[in-house]
């Protein structure tokens, strides 16, 4: 790898502000998954890390019933898995970052890294897009939040500015009978790369779906997020033709790569199976709420 | 490139060292102090054979920067054994012939210890679950699954044994 420097702030203005300094030469730098990997293979280039795992804000998980969840960017996926709240009140995105590489990942990556990387084939940011989260953003001029589903541009590429870094991500909190639920298809048990992601969430009113979202993950330049597919869905019961509409909406969305991973035409298939699948699993879970 | 001084307790002894910013801590380990019992592997955190404990967490030491270390508490395979006696996970690992060429073994190790330490009665399941970021292309998982399991239900019996004997 090529020379860097590294520092690593104990505040949020510290960290913007060399960040501000540096800009395009600076980067963020948590649990340094993707990006040790990507400076030392070429792909990207910065002349400073600035290690943001000091700063308390980055580092907070905490719900709270009527505001929802603040989870830091910087919280370790390790510590989602473990989590008991989120296991109760989000347990989609939980198994999203519950999913992630090994342990020896999951202890260092976040969820917040795994959206600001970019990637396509992210699969916490479905998860996050699915529960309406918000990405709050510190930067040299202020302060912003982002809707998830806008926070990516292209792969590897974000609406982050240079300065500006990603604090936390914002979740509302649970209606009354709603769930989540995130599934992934890979070729093998564990441990891969999403060829197919889909994120769901259902809030129920009886046995009629009151309101839903649907996200989607590697099957397009960025993850997506299926407003048609969901909306279709507000008022009716959740029954096999309505299923079936969902999942035709959400491959109706989908523009992903031919691969060795997964052709075109199977991606787009699967990710109508997922996405009757994941709402039939949030819907499950919503019931019970 | 100007080097950065870092203090960390490594295997319980305080240590200084120097670093470039850039260096692994897999690199730090190896090449500043003379730790080779880390492998390198893959170096894209594929392989676990360079896992170490960083604060009581097993992580991939090629995909976290030594200056990092700086204030934590790393655990290696060097600090497995006391006094040149073999901890009861190696000891199993050999009983169980648990290893063929030994690159992916300081790994396994320190995997299967991290869970012995938050779990000292694992199912294979969890074992194995527990095992999933090492790879190993000579043994086919099942002895080293079955030494670590061994592993566990012997410490517990020694802990029962000290209960006892107190």
């Amino acid at each position: 790898m090529h020379a860097i420097n590294y520092e690593a702030p104990s505040s949020l203005d510290q960290a913007v502000s060399i960040l501000k300094t540096h800009g395009e030469n600076a980067r963020p730098f948590c649990g340094g998954t993707d990006i040790l990997i990507q400076l030392r293979a070429g792909v990207r280039r910065t002349e400073h890390l600035v290690d943001v795992k000091k700063i308390k804000e980055l580092q907070t998980l905490s719900f709270d019933a009527k505001k929802g969840l603040r989870l830091g960017a910087a919280v370790p996926c390790i510590e989602i898995s473990d989590s008991d709240v989120m296991r109760k009140h989000y347990p989609g995105l939980r198994e999203a970052a519950h999913l992630i590489g090994s342990l020896q990942i999951q202890n260092r990556a976040s969820v917040g890294g795994n959206l600001c990387n970019g990637s396509p084939a992210a699969d916490t940011t479905p998860a996050l897009i699915a529960l309406g989260a918000r990405a709050r953003i510190v930067g040299p001029a202020g302060e912003r939040e982002v809707p998830v589903e806008d926070f990516v541009v292209s792969p590897g590429r974000t609406v982050l500015k240079p300065g500006e870094l990603l604090v936390e991500l914002l979740i509302p909190a649970p209606a009354p009978h709603s769930s989540d639920a995130y599934l992934r298809f890979i070729p093998r048990n564990e441990m891969d790369i999403a060829v197919v992601g889909v994120g769901a969430s259902v809030t129920l009113d009886g046995d009629k779906v009151k309101a839903a979202r649907i996200a989607l993950g590697a099957v397009a330049a960025t993850p997506l997020l299926a407003g048609k597919a969901a909306e279709a869905l507000v008022g009716k019961k959740l029954d096999d033709a309505a299923l079936e509409a969902a999942g035709h909406a959400a491959s109706a969305i989908c523009k992903p790569i031919d691969d060795m991973r997964g052709t075109i035409d199977f991606r787009v298939h699967v990710t109508g199976v997922l996405t009757r699948r994941a709402l039939t699993i949030a819907a499950e879970r919503a019931k019970k709420n | 490139m100007k080097k950065t001084l870092v203090e960390a307790t490594i295997n319980g002894e305080t240590v200084e060292f120097l670093c470039e910013p850039r260096q692994s801590l897999l690199e730090t380990l190896r090449d500043v102090l003379e730790l080779t019992g880390s492998k390198e592997g893959c170096l894209t955190g594929d392989c676990g054979a360079c896992t170490v404990l960083l604060d009581g967490h097993a992580v991939c030491s090629c995909l976290v920067l030594g200056v990092e270390a700086q204030g934590k508490k790393i655990d290696t395979v060097e600090g497995l054994a006391t006094q040149g006696v073999l901890s009861v996970l190696q000891n199993k690992f050999l009983e169980h012939a648990s290893l063929q060429c030994g690159i992916c073994t300081p790994g396994f190790l320190i995997s299967a210890k991290s869970l012995l330490d938050r779990n000292p009665k694992p199912t294979e399941p969890e074992v194995r679950y527990a095992l999933a970021g090492n790879l190993c292309r000579c043994t086919g998982y099942d002895k080293i699954v079955k030494a670590v399991l061994d592993a566990a239900a012997d410490i517990r019996s020694q802990g029962e044994g000290k209960a006892a004997a107190r």
